[in-house]
C-alpha cells in the first residue's frame, strides 16, 4: 500500500474546506475590541478542499484493521461487535446535542439514561450504587481507590496505605495505586494460575494495620476464575482491608455471577469492553464504578436521582463526597450505547453474553491446545492463554513473530507478552460475537503458522508481508524523536 | 439474539468438543452460592430492535436539544459548528471499531491521525510537543499540575479564583491523596483578571484559565514573568477556539498548555466523552502522561508511525509510571484533526472572529438595554452580565422563545455567564436582548 503524505504536505495556500457565513452583525475593529491583548500573527493550519480532506482520511483509514472487518482476538480487550443501533442512538439530538448545564427540566430523557444505567449496572455487578463519572478503566480504578481511601480516613485509619496487587495484574493497577498515594505489595500466582493463598496470608500479616485493600482482577489476567475468591475477601476484610475488583474481564460474568456477591466492595467495569462501546482506536472509553453501601457517602458528585414527583435530578448534596474525577457526568454517549446494549438483551437474555463468551473461549482452548501449550490447562473463562516457550526453544521463533505472521492470514494478532508471568505469552479472547466457523478458520491458520515455524521459519520471522507497512523500527522512533510535522521554513 | 451467531446445534457441538455436557459445567469454578445469589430481575425486559429504537427516540425527544433551541450556554462546553466531513470520517468502521495501535503494522490509520493531531495541537498552541490526548480538559489540568510538581520538586500549586468550578474540583480531588497543597490567586473584582503578584519559591506552578471562567482574557505574559522570578512554571488551560485570534501560549513562554478540545468537532453530548489537550516544552517530554506517537520507518524504509517513549507508561513502568492513564480519546482526537484540517487557516480564523464579533455585539446591545457587564477586562466569546432577576427565571422565559440561556453563577444567582459562538445569528442575538430587556423594564413579574 502506498504511503499517504501527511495532511500538511497536501495543503495548498488559499484552499478552503468550509464555507463560513459572512458576519451578520456590524464588524468592529479588532484592536478596539481587544485593546492591549497580544494577538497571533500566523495560523499554520492545513488548507485543503473538503473533498481532499475526506480522501486523505479515507485513505489512511484503510490502513487500519478493525472489528467490522474481521476477527480481533485481543485478550483482555474484549473486541466484540459494536451494534449499529447504538451508532444511531448517539446521533440523536436529545443525547448528542444537549449541554451539561441545561436546567434539569429540559433534559429529562437525557437524565433517564443515566438513572437507568446507575441502577442496571448496580444489578449486573451486584453493587448498591454506581458512579458513571470515570472516563476509562484506569480512571475508574483511581476513583475506586480514592473511595477506599476516603472510607479509611473517615474511620480514623488514614495510616492504611498498602494495597495488595498480584504480579500478573494490569499495569494500571499499581499505577492507579501510586496516584492515590498508595504503595503496592505484590502477590504471587500459584501453579493453578490463581492467587497464591499462602503468599496472600503472609503479605496480609506483613502489612499489619497498614493494609488499605487488595486489587484483584476476576476472572484474573490468565483468564481463570479465582475460585478462592470468597476466602480471599474474608482474609482481606478480616485485616481491615477493602476489596477492589478490576472488572476488565467482566464479560465472562455478565448475567451469570456478580462480583458484589463474591465479597468485593468496589469495582470498575469497562463499557468499551463488556458493554459493546466501540474502542475508537484507543478511546474514548468509559469506566463506571460500582460500590457497596458503606462507600456511598464518598461518591463523586453529582449522582442522578428521581424525586417523589418522578423528576430526574442531579444531586450534589453529598457532604462526604471525594469531589469530582471528571468535569461533568462521565462519557455520556458511551453510557447511551451501553444502555441500548443492555436493553437489547434484557433480564431474559443477558446471561447469554457470558455463556457464549466462555463457550467460545473454551472451544478455542481445547482446539488450539492440540497445537500450542496451554499456560494453565483447566477450564478457562472468556479467554485462553498459551505459552510459546517450547516453540521458541525448538525453532527460535518468538511469540511476537507468530503474532506478526497472524496478520498475513487476515486476523488481528492476539495480546502478546501479557500477563508477564507467562513466558512467550499469547492471550486469545474470541468474545461471544464470533461464529464457530470464524474460530475454526482461525485455528486452522494458527496450525499452519506453527507448521511454518518448522518448515519455513524465515517467512514467519520476517512477517508481516501483506500489511500496509512492514515491521517498524521502534528504536529509531524513540531515539530520533519525530512527534510532529515541521513547520515550513 | 442478533449479536450472537451461535445456534443451539453449534453450542451442543462445541460443548461436546470441549468434553462437557452443559454450559454450566464451564462455570464450575464460580462458587455455587455466588451463582445462586445473582439476581437480574430489576433489569429491563429484552427489547426487540424496533421497540428499542422507538424507546431511544422517545427519550431523546424528551429534551430541549440545541438543534431546536439557540444556545447561549457555554462554561466549558460549546455549541460550535461541526462540518459534516468530521462525522463522515469518524463514523468509518476502520477508525471507530479499531483498538489502541499496539500492532502498528495494522494500525497506521490511527497512528498517522494521532501524529497529525499532535502536529496540529503544537501549531495551535505554539508549544513544542503534544501527547495523543487525555480524557478531558479537567483531568488534563490535574495531570499537568502533578507533572509540574514532579519537575520542580515543589508541593504547592496556585489556582486562580476564577478557574472553572468543575476543573477546580477535579484538580482538588486528584491532588488531595498526593498531599499537594493548593493556594488561590485572587481575582480583581473590577477587571475580572487574576492577581498574580503573590507567588513564592514554594510554588510549583501558577495555573491560569484562558479565557478564564468569567470569559476574561488573562495576561499570560505577565504570569510567565512572575512565575520565572520564583522558578515556578506557568500552566494554562486554554479554550482552543480562542487561538484563532489570541497569541499562542508558547510564544508567551508558557510551560504546559492543556485544554478542553470538545469545541474542535465534538458534540456537546451532555458533557462527554470529551477531548483533553496536553502540550508542553520539549524538555519535559519524558515526564508527559499518556500516549505519544512518533514517525519512523519500516523494514523497507517506508515512512511509518508507532507509539513511542513507551517506557513512561503504566503497562511497562507500573507504579513508577508518569500517570495511570491507558485509554485516551483517539476517536475524538481524530475528530479534532479532521475539524482543524477542513476548517483550515481561513475557516478556523473566521469561526474565532465570528465568536468575537458576535459576542461583543450582544454585550453592547445588552449594555444599551440596561444590562451591564460585571467585569471590564477584555473577553473573547463569554461575558458576565448582572440581571434584574434570578437567572433561572430569565432562562425559563428564554426557553419559551426557543433559547437556552446562560449559566447562573454559583456565587451570584442574578449574574449570567453568556456565551456566543459563531453559530448564533443576529436574529437570535436580538431576540435574546428583547427577552432580557423585558425583565429590565419590569414587564415580567
Amino acid at each position: 500500500m502506498s504511503t499517504e503524505p501527511t495532511i500538511f504536505e497536501k495543503s495548498r495556500s488559499g484552499r478552503v474546506g468550509v464555507q463560513m457565513p459572512a458576519c451578520d452583525v456590524p464588524v468592529v475593529d479588532m484592536d478596539s475590541l481587544l485593546p492591549g491583548v497580544a494577538l497571533r500573527t500566523g495560523l499554520p493550519l492545513p488548507e485543503l478542499s473538503e473533498g481532499d480532506v475526506m480522501r486523505h482520511f479515507l485513505r489512511i483509514s484503510q490502513k487500519n484493521y478493525c472489528v467490522d472487518k474481521g476477527f480481533y482476538p485481543l485478550g483482555s480487550c474484549t473486541m466484540k461487535y459494536n451494534p449499529k443501533i447504538n451508532d444511531v442512538a448517539v446521533q440523536m439530538p436529545g443525547f448528542a446535542r444537549v449541554h451539561p448545564f441545561q436546567p434539569e427540566e429540559t433534559v429529562q430523557g437525557t437524565l433517564q439514561i443515566l438513572f437507568d444505567m446507575q441502577n442496571w449496572l448496580s444489578a449486573i455487578l451486584g453493587m448498591d450504587a454506581v458512579s458513571l463519572q470515570p472516563a476509562a478503566g484506569a480512571h475508574g480504578e483511581l476513583l475506586g481507590l480514592m473511595l477506599i481511601r476516603a472510607y479509611h480516613v473517615s474511620r480514623g485509619d488514614a495510616h492504611r496505605n498498602l494495597v495488595l496487587v498480584p504480579t500478573a495484574a494490569h499495569g494500571t493497577n499499581p499505577a492507579s495505586a501510586a496516584r492515590c498515594g498508595y504503595k503496592t505489595v505484590p502477590i504471587t500466582t500459584d501453579d493453578r494460575g490463581l492467587t497464591c493463598i499462602d503468599d496472600l496470608k503472609r503479605q496480609i500479616a506483613a502489612c499489619g494495620d497498614n493494609l488499605a485493600g487488595m486489587m484483584l482482577t476476576n476472572p484474573n489476567t490468565v483468564g481463570l476464575f479465582e475460585e478462592d475468591i470468597c476466602l480471599i475477601c474474608e482474609l482481606v476484610h478480616a485485616a481491615g482491608g477493602q476489596m477492589y475488583c478490576d472488572g476488565a474481564n467482566m464479560n465472562a460474568l455478565v448475567g451469570t455471577a456478580r462480583p458484589g456477591d463474591m465479597g468485593f466492595d468496589v469495582m470498575h467495569v469497562n463499557l468499551h469492553k463488556t458493554f459493546s462501546v466501540p474502542h475508537g482506536g484507543g478511546g474514548p472509553g468509559s469506566g463506571p464504578v460500582g460500590i457497596k453501601a458503606h462507600l456511598a457517602p464518598f461518591l463523586p458528585v453529582p449522582v442522578v436521582v428521581k424525586d417523589d414527583a418522578g423528576v430526574y435530578r442531579l444531586n450534589y448534596d453529598l457532604p462526604q463526597t471525594i469531589g469530582k474525577v471528571g468535569p461533568y457526568y462521565g462519557a455520556y454517549l458511551a453510557v447511551v450505547r451501553a444502555w441500548a446494549y443492555i436493553a437489547h438483551f434484557g433480564k431474559q437474555n443477558i446471561h447469554m453474553i457470558s455463556e457464549d463468551a466462555v463457550l467460545n473461549a473454551n472451544y478455542l482452548r481445547v482446539a488450539l491446545g492440540r497445537t500450542l501449550d496451554i499456560a494453565y490447562d483447566r477450564i478457562c473463562m472468556h479467554e485462553a492463554v498459551f505459552s510459546l516457550k517450547n516453540l521458541k526453544a525448538e525453532t527460535g521463533i518468538k511469540a511476537l513473530e507468530v503474532a506478526k505472521r497472524i496478520i498475513d492470514y487476515g486476523y488481528h494478532p492476539p495480546t502478546m507478552y501479557f500477563p508477564l508471568i507467562v513466558p512467550e505469552c499469547l492471550m486469545i479472547e474470541p468474545t461471544e460475537t464470533e461464529s464457530l466457523e470464524t474460530i475454526d478458520a482461525f485455528i486452522v491458520a494458527m496450525e499452519k503458522i506453527i507448521a511454518e515455524c518448522h518448515t519455513d521459519p524465515e517467512t514467519v520471522k520476517s512477517a508481516p508481508h501483506t500489511a500496509p507497512v512492514g515491521r517498524i523500527d521502534e528504536a529509531t522512533a524513540a531515539r530520533n524523536l519525530d512527534l510532529s510535522w515541521p513547520l515550513e521554513a | 439474539m442478533s449479536y450472537l451467531p451461535n445456534t443451539d446445534a453449534e453450542r451442543a457441538k462445541m460443548l461436546a468438543a470441549i468434553g462437557v455436557n452443559n454450559i454450566k459445567d464451564l462455570f464450575v469454578h464460580i462458587p455455587q452460592e455466588v451463582q445462586d445469589a445473582a439476581d437480574f430481575s430489576s433489569l429491563t425486559d429484552s427489547l426487540d430492535d424496533m421497540t428499542l429504537q422507538r424507546k431511544l427516540i422517545s427519550m431523546s425527544s424528551n429534551a430541549a436539544d440545541l438543534n431546536s433551541n439557540a444556545c447561549f450556554l457555554g462554561a466549558g462546553i460549546y455549541d460550535h459548528y461541526i462540518p459534516p466531513v468530521v462525522g463522515a470520517v469518524c463514523n468509518r468502521s476502520e477508525f471507530y471499531t479499531a483498538y489502541t495501535p499496539y500492532q502498528p503494522e495494522v494500525s497506521q490509520g490511527v497512528l498517522q491521525s494521532i501524529y497529525e493531531f499532535q502536529s496540529l495541537i503544537t501549531r495551535l498552541t505554539g508549544m513544542d510537543v503534544s501527547n495523543a490526548s487525555m480524557y478531558d480538559g479537567a483531568t488534563a489540568l490535574a495531570e499537568a499540575v502533578i507533572m509540574s510538581c514532579d519537575l520542580t520538586k515543589r508541593r504547592t500549586v496556585v489556582l486562580p479564583a476564577n478557574l472553572h468550578p468543575s476543573l477546580r474540583s477535579v484538580v482538588e480531588t486528584y491532588l488531595e491523596p498526593l498531599g499537594i497543597s493548593i493556594r488561590t490567586a485572587a481575582q480583581n473584582p473590577v477587571t475580572g483578571l487574576t492577581e498574580i503578584d503573590t507567588l513564592t519559591e514554594d510554588d510549583a506552578c501558577i495555573v491560569l484559565q484562558q479565557p478564564n471562567f468569567h470569559g476574561v482574557i488573562e495576561d499570560l505574559g505577565a504570569a510567565v514573568a512572575a512565575a520565572k522570578l520564583v522558578g515556578a512554571q506557568t500552566v494554562v488551560s486554554v479554550d482552543p477556539m480562542s487561538l484563532g485570534i489570541l497569541e499562542t501560549p508558547g510564544a508567551l513562554g508558557v510551560d504546559i498548555v492543556v485544554g478542553e478540545g470538545q469545541g474542535l468537532g465534538c458534540f456537546p453530548a451532555f458533557g462527554g466523552p470529551l477531548l483533553g489537550l496536553f502540550a508542553c516544552k520539549k524538555e519535559y517530554i519524558r515526564r508527559i502522561p499518556g500516549r505519544i506517537v512518533g514517525g519512523s520507518v519500516d523494514t523497507s524504509g517506508r515512512r511509518a508511525y508507532t507509539m513511542t517513549l513507551r517506557t513512561r507508561e503504566q503497562d511497562i513502568r507500573r507504579d513508577t509510571a508518569t500517570s495511570n492513564i491507558c485509554t485516551n480519546q483517539a476517536l475524538f482526537a481524530l475528530a479534532a484533526t479532521v475539524y482543524l484540517s477542513v476548517m483550515g487557516t481561513q475557516g478556523f480564523k473566521q469561526a474565532s472572529t465570528l465568536c468575537l464579533q458576535k459576542s461583543h455585539y450582544l454585550a453592547a446591545r445588552l449594555a444599551d438595554a440596561g444590562l451591564p457587564q460585571r467585569f471590564s477586562g477584555p473577553f473573547f466569546k463569554e461575558f458576565v452580565i448582572t440581571c434584574p432577576a434570578p437567572v433561572v427565571d430569565i432562562n425559563k422565559a428564554l426557553l419559551e422563545k426557543k433559547m437556552i440561556g446562560g449559566l447562573p453563577l454559583p456565587d451570584a444567582p442574578n449574574d449570567m455567564l453568556v456565551c456566543v459562538t459563531e453559530q448564533r445569528t443576529k436574529e437570535e442575538l436580538d431576540s435574546f436582548v428583547d427577552v432580557l430587556a423585558s425583565f429590565v423594564k419590569g414587564e415580567v413579574a
